[in-house]
Formats: C-alpha cells, sequence, structure tokens
C-alpha cells in the first residue's frame, strides 16, 4: 500500500485510497462483479451439464402437443389438439380466477369481520375474535385439506344428487347448475343493462350535485338497484311474454355415471376458494381493525355531535381516514392470497402449479425452463397486483396541507 | 427487477442440478459414499412400500438391495428415497438419487429427452382400470361420461386421453400428485374409475375401505414396461444396472437359488461358472469383484424368487407370472448371455 509522503508541502492531500466516495465506488463495483460472474459460472455451468447429460433444453417444448386432459378449462382445450404452451395458459387462467374471485370474498369477509371485532355487542366481538384466531393459527394446508375431505367430500354420490331446485344440484362431483344459452336477441338486454348503469351513475352525479346545493339526500343505492337489476329483468318479462327468447338454459339432467349438461363447478375449486377465502380474511379483518383503531377517538366523537348515525360515521367518517393505513398491508395479503393458490397442487384443482410443474414438467423433463416461467408468472402477478394497489393507495392517501 | 430475480432463480436451480450431473463415474462416488440412494415409490405394495417395522420391502426395492449385494456385499447399504411420479425424474437428473427403481414406465422420450436410461424392464406391466362393483360396469368401454381418478405425471394419464379419444368417449380427469392422494379421493367417492398399471389396481385395491366393493376391467389399455432408469452418460453404471436384472434371470433359468448357491459354485456347467464368478472376469469389467452375481443371489435370490415373494403367490398381491415369466416358459423375460 503506499502512503502518502509526511514531508510533502501543504495543502495536505489525503490518498485517494482514503477517500470514502473512491472506496465506496471501488466495493459497489467488487459486488456487481462477483454477483455476474456468479450468475454466469451458474448458468454456464447448467448449459454445459445439461447438455452433457442430453436433456433437452429450450423453449421449444411449448410448442409440442400436450396429450393429456385437464378437468377445469377456461380455453378450449383437448389432449389431442393442444401445445403445452395452451395447457400453460389453462393453468394459469385457473390461478387467476380462483385468486380473482377470492380476493373479492376475502376483502368483504375481512371487513366485515375486521369492523365485528370492533363492535359494542359482546357476542359478536367474541364470535369474531374465535374465528381470527382459530382461522390463522391453523395452517393453510390443513384448512384446505379439511375442506376438501371432510366437508366436501362426505357429499352423497351422483345417483343420490341433492335437488335444490331451479336445476341446481349437489353432489360429490361438486356443484351443478343450468348454464345459459343465449339466442341472437340477447342485444335487447344487453342494451337494457348499458342503459340501467349509465342511468344510474347519471343519478348520482345528479344527487350529488343536489345534495352539495340543496342539503337533500336521495335514495342512490336503492334507485342503482333498480336501474341496474330491475330494469333489465323488466325487459326480460316483456320479451319472454311477447314470445321472444333470450336466453335458455341447459339444464343438467342424469347420465349413466354423473349428471350431464349444465355448467359444474368442481369440488377442488371450492374447496380451495373457501379455504384461501376465510384464511385470508381473518387476516385482513386483523388489518381492518389496526387500521381503524388507528383513527383517533375524537373524529367518531366529532361526527357523533354532528348528528351522524354510527352507520354513517363508520362509512363516511372513519373508513376513509382508516384506508390509508389499511391499504398497504392489505396489498401484501393480496399477494399472500395469489401465491397461497398454489396449494391447489394438495387438493387436484388445476393451477398453474398442477399443470404446469407438475404434468408438463414431468412429460418433458424440462426442470429448469418450467421453473423460470412458473416464477417468473408468479412475480409478474404479485407485481402488477401491488402496482394497482399503489395507485389505489396513492388515491387514499392522506392529503398533507 | 423481475430479470434480475429469474436470473437469481435460474443460478439456483442451475447450480443445483450441477452437482449431481457432472458425477460421471457413479460407482466410484457410491462406492465412496458407502451406500446407494434408490428412487423408490412413496408406498406401493408389492413394489416399493415400508413396511410396519419401516424396513422397505417390493420388487423394486430389492432390484436396488441386489445392486447394494453387488457392490458392497450388503444389501443393507441403500437409502431409499420416496419420490411422487412427478418428481422422481428431475430427482435422478439432478443427482438426488443414483438409480430409480420405481415402478417407472420406459419410453422413447423419456430416454431421448430426460436424459435417462432404462437398461433393463424388471415387470411388464399394462394400463388397467378399477370401478366400484355396483356400478354394474364390466368393460373399459363402458366408462363414457365417467370421472377418472389418476396421478399425473405419468404415462398413465397420456394413455388415459388417449384411450378415450381413439374410443371417442368423454370422460373427466381428476389428477392427483401422489398415489396416495389419487387412491383416496376415487375411494372417498370422487371418481367413478381408477386408472394405473395393472399391478398397481391389485396393490392398491388391497388399501380400499372395502377391497371386495371394487373390481377391476378386463381391458388392458398400454404397454406399460417397467424398469430401473439411471442418467444418461454413466454406461458402466447403466451396465451394472442392466446386469444386476440379467443375473437374477439367469440364475433363475440355470436353476441357481438363494438356498443352493453356494453348492452351486462347484458346477461342471459352464454358464453357471461364468454367472458365479468360477470363470472368467465378467465381474471386473464393470468395476465389481468376479463373485458379484453370487453376492446378489445370496442375498435377494433370483428373479422368481423375488417375484414370488413381493408380488407372486407368495405375497398378497397373488399376481400371476403371465408375461413376467422367463421366456422358456412363455413369458417375456429373457436374460442376456453372461459370456
Amino acid at each position: 500500500m503506499q502512503t502518502p509522503s509526511v514531508s510533502q508541502a501543504s495543502p495536505p492531500k489525503r490518498s485517494f485510497l482514503y477517500d470514502p466516495n473512491v472506496r465506496g465506488i471501488f466495493y459497489q463495483t467488487l459486488l456487481v462483479v462477483v454477483v455476474i460472474y456468479l450468475f454466469y459460472m451458474a448458468a454456464t455451468n447448467a448449459i454445459e451439464n445439461l447438455r452433457r447429460a442430453k436433456i433437452a433444453s429450450g423453449f421449444g417444448f411449448l410448442e409440442n402437443t400436450a396429450g393429456f386432459d385437464i378437468s377445469q378449462t377456461l380455453i378450449t382445450y383437448s389432449a389431442a389438439g393442444s401445445t403445452y404452451g395452451e395447457a400453460f395458459v389453462v393453468g394459469l387462467l385457473n390461478t387467476l380466477v380462483v385468486s380473482a374471485i377470492g380476493i373479492v370474498f376475502a376483502t368483504i369477509l375481512g371487513f366485515l369481520i375486521g369492523i365485528a371485532r370492533l363492535s359494542s355487542n359482546w357476542m359478536v366481538r367474541k364470535v369474531s375474535m374465535v374465528y381470527v384466531e382459530l382461522l390463522r393459527n391453523i395452517p393453510l394446508l390443513l384448512q384446505l385439506l379439511f375442506w376438501y375431505i371432510a366437508v366436501l367430500g362426505p357429499l352423497p354420490q351422483p345417483r343420490n344428487s341433492v335437488e335444490m331446485g331451479a336445476g341446481f344440484f349437489l353432489n360429490s362431483r361438486g356443484l351443478f347448475m343450468p348454464r345459459p344459452i343465449y339466442a341472437s336477441d340477447i342485444w335487447v338486454l344487453l342494451t337494457a343493462i348499458a342503459v340501467g348503469v349509465v342511468g344510474s351513475l347519471a343519478f348520482r352525479t345528479w344527487a350529488r350535485r343536489q345534495q352539495a346545493q340543496t342539503g337533500r339526500q336521495y335514495p342512490v343505492g336503492l334507485v342503482t338497484l333498480g336501474l341496474v337489476l330491475g330494469l333489465p329483468v323488466a325487459v326480460w318479462l316483456v320479451l319472454a311474454v311477447a314470445g321472444a327468447n333470450p336466453i335458455s338454459f341447459d339444464m343438467p339432467r342424469k347420465g349413466t355415471f354423473n349428471l350431464q349438461g349444465g355448467m359444474q363447478i368442481l369440488p377442488e375449486f371450492v374447496a380451495l376458494l373457501i379455504g384461501l377465502v376465510t384464511y385470508t380474511a381473518a387476516f385482513i379483518a386483523e388489518v381492518v381493525r389496526a387500521g381503524i383503531l388507528a383513527v383517533s377517538k375524537g373524529q367518531s366523537e366529532a361526527a357523533g355531535s354532528l348528528g351522524l348515525r354510527p352507520g354513517q360515521t363508520l362509512r363516511l367518517v372513519v373508513i376513509p381516514q382508516a384506508m390509508r393505513v389499511i391499504v398497504p398491508p392489505l396489498t401484501s395479503q393480496y399477494l399472500n392470497l395469489t401465491k397461497n393458490s398454489s396449494l391447489a397442487v394438495a387438493i387436484g384443482y388445476p393451477d398453474l402449479v398442477q399443470v404446469f410443474m407438475g404434468t408438463v414438467l414431468n412429460q418433458t423433463g424440462q426442470a429448469i425452463e418450467v421453473v423460470v416461467i412458473t416464477m417468473g408468472v408468479y412475480l409478474t402477478i404479485s407485481l402488477l397486483t401491488s402496482f394497482v394497489m399503489n395507485i389505489y393507495n396513492r388515491r387514499v392517501a392522506i392529503v398533507e396541507r | 427487477m423481475k430479470k434480475a430475480l429469474v436470473s437469481i432463480a435460474f443460478g439456483l436451480t442451475a447450480s443445483l442440478l450441477a452437482t449431481g450431473a457432472s458425477a460421471q463415474a457413479t460407482l466410484n462416488s457410491v462406492k465412496q459414499k458407502g451406500f446407494l440412494t434408490c428412487g423408490s415409490n412413496t408406498g406401493l405394495a408389492g413394489f416399493g412400500v415400508p413396511d410396519a417395522q419401516g424396513n422397505w420391502t417390493g420388487l423394486d426395492v430389492e432390484f436396488c438391495r441386489a445392486m447394494a449385494a453387488a457392490i458392497f456385499d450388503d444389501p443393507t447399504k441403500v437409502r431409499f428415497i420416496p419420490l411422487a411420479a412427478k418428481d422422481r425424474f428431475t430427482a435422478l437428473q439432478s443427482g438426488e438419487v443414483d438409480v430409480l427403481a420405481r415402478n417407472s414406465t420406459a419410453t422413447m422420450s423419456r430416454e431421448t429427452q430426460l436424459g435417462l436410461d432404462f437398461p433393463a424392464i424388471n415387470y411388464y406391466d399394462g394400463q388397467g382400470f378399477m370401478v366400484r362393483k355396483k356400478l354394474g360396469v364390466s368393460s373399459a368401454k363402458e366408462l363414457n361420461g365417467a370421472s377418472i381418478c389418476t396421478q399425473q405425471g405419468t404415462t398413465t394419464e397420456l394413455n388415459l386421453a388417449d384411450y378415450f379419444r381413439a374410443n371417442n368417449m368423454k370422460y373427466e380427469v381428476v389428477a392427483f400428485a401422489t398415489s396416495d392422494e389419487t387412491f383416496k379421493a376415487y375411494d372417498s367417492g370422487r371418481c367413478d374409475a381408477f386408472t394405473t398399471d395393472a399391478s398397481g389396481l391389485y396393490a392398491e385395491r388391497l388399501r380400499a375401505s372395502a377391497p371386495d366393493d371394487h373390481i377391476v376391467l378386463p381391458e388392458i389399455i398400454s404397454k406399460e414396461p417397467l424398469g430401473p432408469a439411471v442418467r444418461h452418460g454413466d454406461n458402466q453404471w447403466g451396465d451394472i444396472v442392466k446386469f444386476t436384472h440379467m443375473a437374477m434371470l439367469n440364475a433363475e433359468e440355470l436353476g441357481v437359488t438363494k438356498a443352493n448357491v453356494e453348492q452351486m459354485k462347484t458346477s461342471d456347467n459352464p454358464e453357471i461358472k461364468r454367472l458365479l464368478g468360477t470363470e472368467g472376469k465378467f465381474g471386473e469389467a464393470v468395476g465389481l469383484t468376479n463373485d458379484w452375481a453370487v453376492r446378489i443371489i445370496k442375498h435377494i435370490g433370483n428373479y422368481g424368487e423375488s417375484f414370488e415373494r413381493n408380488v407372486g403367490e407368495g405375497s398378497r398381491l397373488k399376481i400371476k407370472r403371465g408375461q413376467n415369466a422367463l421366456w422358456t416358459k412363455g413369458g417375456l423375460q429373457y436374460g442376456i448371455p453372461i459370456r
């Protein structure tokens, strides 16, 4: 190491070796080089080993015919004509559909329980407390197996299906319901729905303005319900009376083994959905409770002295302020739910991990490619969810003045 | 960010893969370790299943024990690693196991794309169906519209799709990761039929809550040559696997058994002399000792003995030799001559 000569004249100059900036740059460069080198080594090593073991590599396998069937497919899929790439899409969609529906129900249930935990009613408070403590302290995998084997398993065999009326049947193969078949004059109904949505939005804006100007309140909820649901139903009835039939139903009927026709919801899907929703809702409830408690008591008291009822206080004063505390941890719960959906593999629901990391990996043997794709997918879904939730968070965040 | 994480993942997977696949001389590493790691079934009666004391038993298990006997003269020097169907080939590729004796079907794509070798076939099988008696079904052709439980990542899953397509029938597949989950789902009534290799059907039926309520349908819809698998590229190790099986077959053909192997050493029959290493140096040529076959037969017995004990008349499965009889008795098992 060099040391600067002591006898050197002023100004006293330090060696660049002791300059914190130079050192910082040096160590960071070193780290980057080491990391890149490690990746390079790992990648070349893997490629070399694959080549030596004569294992096929690359992503060409996605074009090959899959040759196996999947129980729940949202796109057209058949063992004969579809590729591994399409099997991947089937698995991905199954993951997305269970996650999306799960997030909606978990949010609703979580908010209800979170609010119930702060109820002034002793019974409601304790029941929701027991729910939260029970559900979040038992591993999710056990809960899934419980729902699948203990709750849905003992349902009756197809020949003794439970008839629920209106073409709904329940048995150990799932829930069967009539499948709607749309006729060509369905556009009349669609128009009615569109008119209902636009009309209710317009009424809402008008009612807001009225309230701002005059203080009068209008029943926005009821009118919206009437326009969005009531109008299409009324139009449908009129059409039916007039003899036109925009929707007919394919009813499930008894076949040799099982009910045939109609729509079928698999028990695997139901078990996974119930498991994910009830488990995640317990965590969301705690997030919501923390958020509400973070709003100072003075806010509720002030709202009360203005004459707002408890429900209004919660909806108009407390929840909007609580949201800024709730949203960031809520996002993590959404991500957890999505990632936990991969436990589907234990109960035979064909999600991405089950189809792609299970069957496709095994039939093609291309472990590295399949694992990389699957990790990339979960990463993308998670980053997208966070991105959307961050935008929402910015909207509800407190505005500093 | 995403790219970085993907490459981390890639790197980790790669370095995991690196440890095993680079091991060229499996025999040396096995000798160094002092034991053999054998990928086995998670539990299939007759082929690979731990008994009440935790000792592994079965035809595939005895194959691994035979290899350990040939290498170490000690059939207990095996470590069994139970593997689900969907994990088995990855475990073999990555070097987690030295040999995979787990009733796996030899196919072209598994040899060419997965980088595996199936040096020997120790059980000729075919896929069948099991249903409940009360369904009143007597043929697989009557299964139109049925839901069928199967294990994912198997040839079974593919044959099933082929069979129903070829016969223009509809079905609903319910696939599970392990044979345990699959059979439990069938037994609990989730499916009308359960499908796997015929030998597996008989084995699993024993585990049903009421075995007599189920029947195996007569159709065999595929060819399932089951055998031990090794990684491509280590031919010496492949030879050991191959000739462990061949030695057991030749022993049966020549009448050498567990009981008489020591007396047979004095036999004048040149074929027996070559098998038992009293003539020639066949064992040394594959990196073993010349009495390698004696060790196998002394500890395990010949193929017929192992078959009868695990899946044949001496077992609960009571499967007939059928295709697995020696070629001299009308079967497909044909031992390559040792010379």
